[in-house]
């Protein structure tokens, strides 16, 4: 919904809009708009945003990324986009070079652990990874006796049980039984598995504020159209009211989300003014994504709870994108006890950071 | 698409700093001196005129107004820091608030010159208080149902009738208020009213203290009987006050006040539960500043709007909307967790005094300044629904 103001987000966008129309997906039951759309994101360089051009990818800024991964939220798309850009990314932390092709982390939970191996293998069971069947390629954290590692690994090293999420995309259960790398590097210093998780559920804070945006935008389209006792719906003062409480959702879900971004992309250090930002967005998108979208489905009646109508496409994706890279719930735990250990005095200074 | 809402990350400038720095140091001189009780939150008891004063003295009144009328051309953000800081401290801000937000801004735009060079360098002294003579016993978020009649007479108009729940009318030296000049018309209902300069502590104006269910007496009954507002008293366009109205809501709408008002029972609880906390606590405390730390961003945002010069009016309502929402609940959710402080904490007297004044002051929030169902109304109509 929000002008577009960089050649990234531009070029998404008119990829998204040919390719990704919500409708035309909802209909399409052999998913055949999977393999024209993946590709045009390839071939635009945009799965690899996030990586270096010295490590194959195309070098954008980490603003412009989590721009283009709000305005993915806001087509609801299904492909491992997100996944893909968050793996480049932590893959160039070791500085390893990208492949091309679809690729998710692991873990995707703060609750998993991956182990690196004396003989330098890898193992572990990391659930809820989302697209894992559908990567070629996982770029792993693990912890072993020297400090934490990045890697880089082929799926075919991996088992892989196949399961969804409530959103209908894949969300599975990676294991890794002595599995070997194809790359192994030692993460820079004071690299921690926190720290990708916090930049995972930043990047599902940005697509559910743009999922949001897209509720509200269809639903009071919907309103203004939807004529019961002789009057358009949009005219009961119920409805607008509800309106106005989802609009509130998704405006505390945008601005909990980009300054989260901005905060990111503008750190030099990931202390505890970055942790603020990044649990928060999380925890507040994931509570907006529940209030936002029981208001969408309510004012849409029985006809966006049929699988035929594209609310679900949004309302169900922002609720499972609430429970990757830890839930709100966790998120808020962790915050809290910061807070509690930083004490009272310390709370309106850090809230009041920037 | 519907109409985009704006909330772009807004960083606080360098300066900001320097100056919260210099705020945070003020008043804990001021707390040392004994001015003010951080902890008691009771500052709309609380008339502090002598503070007041060594505010305006530190030039943090008018501080965005020309320099010509004793302002510093400073930029709404350095307000909003100056602002948030008062809030968070609980600050006796009474006598200066309302002046500094809202009635200067209305002078700036629309009083004569020689009013503004008179009234203004007082208000940025803090010398002078203000109040907003805007709801009737009949007519409250109908704003434009005001009967109470400014007369045509001899260089001005005579006033009859009465204002109520006038915040600070007590001590207010100034009121800037709305008064019906017109009826309406039957194209317009909202013709007739004109926005005037009143001047309190004459004869013909009767202030009458309301009780409140907090126990304090903070806002009146004002009854004008026959009293006199010379011409030049009038604020903009005469039967035209509905035009004035609208685009100063941003300013009073969006800022921290609306969502700090009861931030002392946070701080407190954090300082009952200790530096480890059960799950439980960690949990509500952490969505709880979740919830806060979006809020401000939220609300920061829109003031970053404000200095560049747009009238965010759909922003500044949804700040409002969910931010006294949040503050009227955070009572109550700080009670839930509350409940399982140890007896030991050294401060649960505290939080519990705290926690009864908190929830005895919750319900006038989503009310005063525009209800809750009236800036829905406003956010519907900028959806399109209207």
């Amino acid at each position: 919904m929000a002008e577009s103001d960089n050649i990234i987000v531009e070029t998404a966008e008119k990829i998204f809009a040919d390719l990704a129309d919500p409708q035309t997906i909802n209909h399409d039951k052999k998913d055949a708009w999977k393999a024209p759309l993946w590709q045009a994101l390839s071939d635009a360089g945009l799965p690899l945003s996030w990586v270096p051009e010295d490590c194959g990818g195309s070098g954008a800024d980490l603003a412009d990324g989590f721009a283009l991964l709000n305005a993915a939220g806001r087509f609801a798309v299904a492909v491992p986009l997100a996944e893909t850009m968050l793996a480049g990314w932590l893959l160039a932390q070791a500085k390893i070079s990208s492949p091309g092709g679809e690729m998710t982390v692991l873990p995707a939970s703060p609750k998993d652990k991956i182990t690196l191996n004396a003989d330098g293998s890898l193992s572990g069971r990391a659930r809820s990874v989302p697209f894992g069947k559908a990567a070629k390629h996982f770029a792993v954290l693990a912890h072993g006796s020297g400090g934490v590692s990045i890697a880089l690994v082929d799926a075919s090293k991996a088992r892989i049980e196949g399961g969804l999420n409530v959103g209908y995309d894949n969300s599975d259960i990676v294991t890794l039984d002595k599995a070997h790398a194809i790359t192994i590097k030692p993460a820079p210093k004071g690299f921690d598995q926190a720290q990708l998780m916090l930049m995972g559920g930043v990047a599902r804070s940005l697509q559910i504020a743009g999922a949001l945006e897209s509720m509200l935008d269809i639903t009071v389209r919907y309103s203004n159209e939807r004529v019961a006792f002789e009057k358009k719906i949009s005219k009961f003062q119920a409805v607008q009211h509800n309106l106005a409480r989802l609009a509130g959702e998704s405006a505390a879900a945008l601005a909990a989300a980009t300054s989260a971004a901005d905060a990111i992309a503008n750190a030099s250090a990931f202390n505890d003014e970055v942790f603020l930002e990044a649990a928060s967005a999380k925890i507040r998108c994931a509570e907006a994504a529940e209030k936002g979208g029981a208001i969408a489905h309510q004012v849409h009646g029985a006809i966006g709870f049929t699988s035929e109508h594209i609310l679900h496409r949004y309302s169900l994706r922002a609720l499972a994108w609430r429970d990757d890279f830890g839930s709100e719930s966790h998120w808020a735990v962790e915050l809290g006890r910061l807070v509690a250990n930083r004490g009272a005095d310390e709370l309106w200074p850090l809230v009041a950071s920037r | 698409m519907t109409a985009a809402l704006r909330f772009d990350p807004i960083r606080l400038p360098e300066k900001c700093e320097q100056l919260r720095k210099e705020v945070r140091a003020f008043l804990a001189e001021e707390i040392a001196a004994g001015t003010f009780d951080p902890h008691k939150p009771n500052r709309e008891d609380t008339d502090a005129p002598e503070f007041s004063r060594r505010v305006g003295a530190k030039g943090w009144l008018g501080m965005t107004w020309p320099k010509k009328y004793g302002g510093q051309e400073r930029s709404f953000l350095e307000r909003y820091v100056v602002t948030e800081e008062m809030r968070v401290a609980n600050a006796p801000t009474r006598r200066f608030f309302v002046a500094d937000r809202q009635s200067g801004p209305v002078l700036i735009k629309y009083a004569p010159e020689h009013i503004k060079m008179d009234i203004l360098p007082r208000i940025c002294r803090g010398e002078i208080c203000f109040a907003i003579g805007m709801s009737e016993p009949n007519s409250g978020s109908d704003l434009f149902a005001a009967k109470t009649r400014a007369t045509k007479t001899d260089g001005g108009y005579l006033i009859n009738g009465t204002k109520i729940w006038t915040s600070s009318a007590h001590i207010a030296d100034y009121m800037i208020a709305i008064f019906r000049t017109s009826p309406p018309t039957k194209e317009n209902r909202r013709h007739g009213l004109t926005q005037f300069l009143v001047k309190m502590k004459q004869p013909g104006i009767q202030v009458n203290p309301i009780g409140q269910i907090t126990g304090q007496y903070e806002f009146n009954e004002v009854v004008f009987t026959d009293f006199f507002v010379p011409e030049d008293h009038v604020l903009g366009e005469v039967d035209g006050a509905w035009k004035q109205a609208t685009s100063e809501l941003a300013y009073e709408r969006s800022g921290p006040e609306r969502f700090l008002e009861t931030y002392y029972v946070l701080t407190e609880l954090v300082r009952a539960v200790g530096p480890n906390p059960d799950t439980r606590s960690a949990e509500g405390i952490g969505r709880l500043v979740a919830q806060l730390h979006t809020m401000r961003r939220m609300s920061v945002s829109v003031a970053g709007m404000l200095q560049a010069g747009k009238e965010p009016v759909v922003e500044a309502s949804i700040v409002k909307d969910i931010g006294t929402v949040w503050e009227q609940q955070l009572p109550h959710r700080v009670r839930d967790l509350a409940a399982f402080v140890e007896e030991t904490a050294t401060n649960r007297e505290t939080l519990e005094r705290q926690l009864d004044f908190a929830i005895k002051t919750a319900p006038k929030l989503t009310i005063q300044g525009g209800t809750t169902e009236v800036l829905r109304g406003i956010i519907a109509r900028g959806l399109g629904l209207r």
